[in-house]
């Protein structure tokens, strides 16, 4: 899907969310910036403590705080800043116009109420349902994300759904008010890989039938591989790299996503010796002075561990945050260089 | 399942079996190995009274056999529930099976006297998936590699201290680090600890449950570079088990593949991922996501319908049979037994045979290995 026709639905600039800690100031998210077209799905990659959930959750205010506290930045969605939006507007973009599911279900879900009364609330508070229409609506919604039987089994209640099931429900939720972008937070990293492929599948015929913007957060290449236009790989709070899929994975441009990309075992040249990353993620709470990945990095010379990087623009929609990023793009990638 | 008469014939040695990969000494063996727990199901009225028939018995493993020789590394690969780890456990005797023999270097462990088991355990060991709950929060780093060594009394004051800083050292710690506590370490060297404990008794035979599944990804090619390297240094012989088809097929030399229970498929890693016999290992592959837009998009992805159903409550028949494209009247009725379809690779599929191994060459409702006389007692 070509982002540059599509129109922009969603703008991330300049994010910073800090959390206050006994080891002082963590920058969880330090200036993130990216754009979402409309019916585009983006990436979002990285390890624990990359920052990617904090963004997901900072999109929507969602963030505690204290400890946490969103500092500056702009999130524009169809032309309004969420950030200085109040929180009485923010309330009705949420699960409306953005909704969000997590990686666990029964973050999300109530134990304690039938699933059909957990939907029907939603749209009875956002489209103004009668309560016949809410459940009526949630029985089609539960149909739509493939529950088996779903008139009758509406009315069960969370733990007597299995976790393919839930997550399934969780989406039928987040799409009840036909919103405009889904952002997803590793919707499948609890589940089976069998399961997986099923939940990505539904992810993927729905976007296509109804022209849905989502933002996959995700630590797995794989699923990024398969389900994104284009991706933004996060470290230390940072957007490493940008870029549209597929040539993040032909060309990449950053030493951290051709290691990340290096270190995947082939299945089909197994054996022998993975490509190891050396070292620890990061502290966030310690960063190191210059590129906060110098310390793991192969590439990496005095000036980086002095000087932050810059943020490299490559092609029109590729950028790196390297101080080699050029000649780390031009040279071509293998999968064993 | 009973015990029959000629299961000790079977015994590993007595002669070849088709189990095992190509020649070689079997260390461990299994035979009809069955885990049957008692679910709990059933009103206190029920168990006061002694009435037995609403109780639930989970079958996590089924009449499982199989041998994993010398030097050689296992993978076991399955969803959740299948009874993956419950089979590890068994192997080391942690969890107790209700049917069938766990062979170790011949011997047969339920025979041995406590003595002799705990001799034995020395030489088996187990690494765990989480490398958060499975240190003792409250001992050293220290503390935690030596007790193995003193359990089994294997070095005592000095000599101690140097073996637990060698093992430090040797899976990528600093011998700096013994004094510490596991909270003070990431996931990725709490798991470096925990192998350190695994390997403190100079074990055989390692059973790894899911020891990259906690870890980041930058950190789970290191720890699978350890596994390998401790292999080839210390002529380990691993059961590595894990849902990660990637991580299994880059470390196994064989996978066994389990779904509900029973094993469903066996063989040489390249010959069960390149070529896949049963209808779920190829679904299980195709669902592997994989790290290529191009492969991605141009891949043929099967989906299976459904959930895996309860273990409480399995299909009759082939218990794949509720999800699978391929089944006919028959899978439902007879369990299929693991059957040699291609050399040195089984599966357990009625329908498939030497003549005609693929499942989707297969001709209306055939189902050649239903005359096999092999698989009809077997079920």
């Amino acid at each position: 899907m070509s982002h540059a026709a599509a129109e922009t639905l969603l703008s991330v600039r300049n994010l910073c969310t800090y959390f206050g800690s006994e080891d002082g100031v963590v920058k969880a998210v330090d200036g993130v910036s990216f754009d979402l077209a409309q019916g585009e799905t983006l990436g979002v990659v990285g390890e624990s403590g990359s920052g990617k959930s904090v963004t997901s959750l900072s999109l929507l205010r969602l963030v505690p705080e204290p400890p946490g506290k969103i500092v500056r930045g702009e999130v524009v969605f169809q032309g309004q800043d969420i950030l200085s939006l109040p929180l009485e507007a923010v309330r009705h973009i949420r699960g409306k116009r953005i909704s969000m599911i997590f990686q666990d279900p029964m973050t999300s879900l109530n134990p304690f109420m039938r699933i059909s009364t957990q939907l029907a609330e939603l749209t009875r508070l956002h489209l103004r349902h009668t309560k016949r229409e809410a459940h009526e609506h949630a029985v089609r919604m539960l149909e739509t994300v493939g529950i088996p039987d779903a008139r009758r089994r509406a009315d069960d209640y969370p733990h007597e759904f299995s976790g393919g099931m839930r997550q399934r429900v969780m989406i039928a939720m987040a799409l009840s008010c036909q919103p405009e972008l889904l952002i997803a937070d590793e919707p499948t990293t609890a589940l089976d890989v069998t399961i997986q492929a099923q939940i990505l599948e539904l992810i993927r015929s729905l976007k296509n039938q109804i022209g849905l913007s989502v933002i996959l957060i995700t630590h797995d290449l794989g699923v990024v591989a398969g389900m994104t236009d284009r991706v933004v790989v996060m470290y230390a709070g940072k957007v490493f790299e940008q870029a549209p899929t597929p040539e993040l994975f032909a060309r990449p441009a950053n030493p951290y996503t051709k290691a990340l990309l290096r270190s995947m075992p082939d299945p089909e040249a197994a054996g022998g010796t993975l490509y190891q990353i050396p070292g620890l993620p990061p502290d966030v709470a310690r960063l190191p002075a210059g590129c906060p990945f110098a310390p793991r990095c192969e590439r990496a010379e005095d000036v980086c561990r002095r000087e932050f990087p810059p943020f490299v623009q490559l092609t029109r929609d590729h950028f790196s945050l390297c101080h080699f990023a050029a000649e780390i793009y031009s040279r071509p990638h293998t999968p064993d260089a | 399942m009973m015990s029959t008469p000629d299961a000790l014939d079977k015994r590993p040695g007595a002669s070849p079996s088709p189990l095992s990969g190509t020649a070689g000494e079997p260390l461990v063996a299994v035979r009809d190995l069955e885990v049957y727990f008692d679910s709990g199901g059933g009103s206190a009225w029920d168990k006061l009274t002694g009435d037995t028939t609403s109780r639930g018995v989970v079958r996590a493993v089924d009449g499982v056999s199989f041998e994993i020789k010398t030097g050689e590394t296992l993978g076991l690969v399955g969803e959740s529930g299948c009874g993956k780890s419950t089979l590890g456990r068994a192997l080391l005797r942690l969890t107790p099976h209700t049917g069938g023999q766990v062979y170790f270097r011949g011997r047969e462990l339920a025979h041995l006297s406590s003595q002799e088991l705990r001799r034995t355990r020395r030489h088996m060991q187990m690494i765990f998936q989480d490398p958060y709950a499975s240190l003792n929060p409250r001992m050293t780093v220290g503390q935690i590699v030596s007790e193995p060594l003193e359990t089994f009394g294997l070095a005592h004051g000095r000599e101690r201290a140097e073996r637990v800083s060698e093992l430090l050292e040797t899976v990528g710690l600093s011998a700096r680090h013994v004094k510490r506590y596991p909270r003070e370490f990431s996931g990725g060297q709490r798991q470096r600890i925990g192998i350190a404990r695994a390997l403190a008794a100079n074990p055989e035979f390692v059973v790894a449950d899911e020891p990259i599944s906690a870890l980041d990804v930058s950190i789970q090619a290191q720890i699978m570079n350890l596994l390998e390297r401790l292999r080839r240094e210390r002529s380990l012989t691993y059961l590595f088990i894990s849902h990660d088809l990637r991580a299994i097929r880059h470390l196994s030399d064989r996978i066994a593949v389990m779904y509900l229970g029973k094993l469903v498929e066996l063989g040489a890693a390249a010959s069960v991922y390149g070529d896949p016999l049963m209808p779920y290992t190829r679904a299980l592959i195709s669902a592997v996501p994989f790290p290529d837009p191009a492969r991605e998009a141009a891949r043929r992805r099967i989906v299976l319908a459904g959930d895996v159903p309860s273990p409480l409550d399995p299909p009759p028949g082939c218990r794949f049979h509720t999800r699978c494209p391929y089944a006919v009247a028959a899978c439902r009725e007879v369990v299929p037994a693991l059957a040699e379809i291609k050399p040195a690779h089984f599966a357990a599929c009625i329908r498939i045979s030497p003549d005609q191994p693929d499942i989707e060459q297969v001709e209306g409702d055939a189902a050649p290995g239903l005359k096999n006389p092999e698989q009809v007692a077997a079920s």
